[in-house]
């Protein structure tokens, strides 16, 4: 069953197109990666999955039902965690992820957040002010809010960026763990090739809003003749031609 | 229906960035008090120079400064609640989680509460200790005149929000500023009748000028001015309700235009 469906979505700002046509289908326990250079519409993408923007054109569907008619609804069954948005820096971890908890209406919050800080390793951190803690350690807490409410649908907005090789292997491994064990629909927005080819079943590759290529990151490496994602991301980042 | 517990958990992050930041706890009672302090002062000292020819004048004057504060400290809940969250970069976590817009605002319009509540508590008694002046002088009066402040405080408010997301953080100060521009109008130190004709009818068309002149009129003749807090009463429900659809509006219009996630990253 699909649990996201984007239909021929588009976004412009004034004269700007920066999602352009877009369909995507998303089943229940799929990671999807979207691809792309800076500006290429993911986030745009993102943010209009989570009622944040509203399309120009086009539809989307989270769970069967339109996130314009009943966002708070879906809203409690999705989740997110991106780079461009922190919990706040004066509060403990722990009183952050409870508030949190609260906003999405958990039964036994606290039991909950005691749970994710276990998850994630994090627990020694529950304490701490969030604003005092290092990257690694902000991507894990940021994580444990996007699993508060044990989302269905999870977009996951760039986990990994800034993170040292380590953590990012650490934060990858995770996110694994996490599809095997309670099977969300993923959206995976990242610049890291590996992250792609370890965490997603099948890839997007965005440019200038348009859908340039999908498939398993093979099929697309064997459509473009490369050894790696790398490679293809290069090429198609460097390309102006339509749509493949 | 808006959720209690969505509420109280909005509510208890705002108490909990309070608490933990010294500087706004500071901030919180250090303006109103300099303000109290400094205009008693000068009015004290014009009335012994006048020979009491000003009399009650340190009654309005302080009246008027403490009732002030109130509606200052009720639009700053809301428009520096919502600022926190832009400056803490939280706001996309809340506007992306289902949190209804209701629930956002009755949590900020709590905060307000809270704050003009401790405010009102320390200027009360600086005024009862330094100048003599009774709070309670107003009786039940008292109670009109800060409901409806407060009320008025919270259409600021959500105006002021709704500044910042259409305008960005270019509009920050106006958080400030907002209910300065309408202070004029306000006659919170004068009666509405020293102001030119055209400022007259503007101020009769807000609620600040009915509570300022009954409460003048309860300090010059001790009786109960509720003609002015009915009348001020029914314009703040006209005017939270354009606000709460101004509120509505600019949201859907923020939306399309992809400036909530602009002010929210930038």
């Amino acid at each position: 069953m699909s649990i996201l469906s984007i239909k021929h979505i588009a976004k412009s700002f004034g004269t700007f197109r920066a999602v352009d046509d877009i369909s995507i289908e998303v089943a229940a326990g799929e990671t999807v990666g979207l691809l792309g250079v800076n500006g290429a519409g993911k986030t745009t993408l993102m943010n209009m999955i989570l009622g944040l923007i509203t399309p120009t054109s086009g539809s989307i569907n989270v769970f069967g039902k339109d996130i314009a008619k009943h966002r708070l609804e879906i809203l409690r069954r999705t989740n997110f965690c991106t780079t461009y948005a922190a919990l706040p820096g004066n509060v403990p971890v722990f009183s952050n992820l409870l508030i949190f908890a609260k906003l999405y209406q958990i039964d036994q919050p606290k039991k909950k957040v005691y749970e994710l800080l276990e998850l994630l390793e994090i627990t020694s951190l529950k304490d701490k002010l969030t604003g005092t803690l290092s990257a690694g350690e902000s991507t894990r807490v940021n994580l444990a809010k996007a699993l508060l409410n044990d989302p269905e649908l999870l977009l996951l907005d760039e986990p990994t960026a800034s993170l040292d090789p380590d953590i990012a292997d650490k934060v990858r491994k995770l996110i694994i763990h996490l599809q095997k064990t309670r099977k969300p629909a993923v959206l995976y927005t990242s610049h890291n090739m590996r992250d792609i080819e370890e965490v997603c079943d099948r890839v997007l590759f965005i440019h200038q809003g348009k859908i340039h290529a999908a498939g398993t990151t093979a099929e697309i490496k064997e459509r473009f003749s490369e050894e790696n994602l790398d490679d293809v991301f290069i090429k198609i980042a460097r390309s102006d031609k339509q749509p493949i | 229906m808006p959720s209690f517990t969505v509420i109280s958990a909005l509510l208890y992050r705002y108490i909990l960035l309070y608490a933990r930041n010294r500087i706004r706890l500071f901030e919180l009672f250090f303006w109103p008090i300099v303000q109290l302090l400094v205009w008693g002062f000068v009015t004290s000292y014009l009335q012994s120079k006048g020979g009491g020819s000003f009399p009650r004048f340190i009654t309005f004057l302080i009246g008027g400064i403490i009732l002030w504060d109130s509606l200052f400290r009720s639009q700053q809940g809301v428009a520096i609640s919502f600022l926190e969250d832009v400056w803490t970069r939280n706001l996309i976590n809340i506007f992306a989680a289902p949190v209804r817009m209701s629930e956002y605002l009755g949590a900020s319009f709590c905060v307000g509460i809270l704050r003009v509540g401790l405010t009102a508590i320390v200027l009360a008694l600086i005024a009862l200790l330094a100048y003599g002046f009774n709070l309670f002088e107003f009786k039940f009066s008292l109670i009109g005149f800060y409901a409806n402040l407060m009320l008025f405080g919270w259409v600021l408010g959500i105006v002021s929000i709704c500044l910042i997301l259409r305008f960005g953080h270019s509009a920050e100060s106006l958080a400030w500023a907002i209910p300065f521009m309408i202070q004029p109008f306000a006659a919170v130190f004068y009666d509405v009748s020293t102001l030119p004709g055209w400022m007259q009818h503007i101020a009769w068309a807000m609620p600040p000028a009915y509570v300022f002149e009954g409460m003048r009129k309860c300090l010059a003749d001790d009786s109960a001015p509720w003609e002015y807090v009915i009348k001020a009463a029914t314009l703040n429900v006209c005017y939270l309700a354009i606000a709460g659809w101004f509120f509505a509006r600019t949201l859907t219009n923020v939306r399309e235009k992809g400036l909530l996630t602009k002010v929210s990253t930038s």
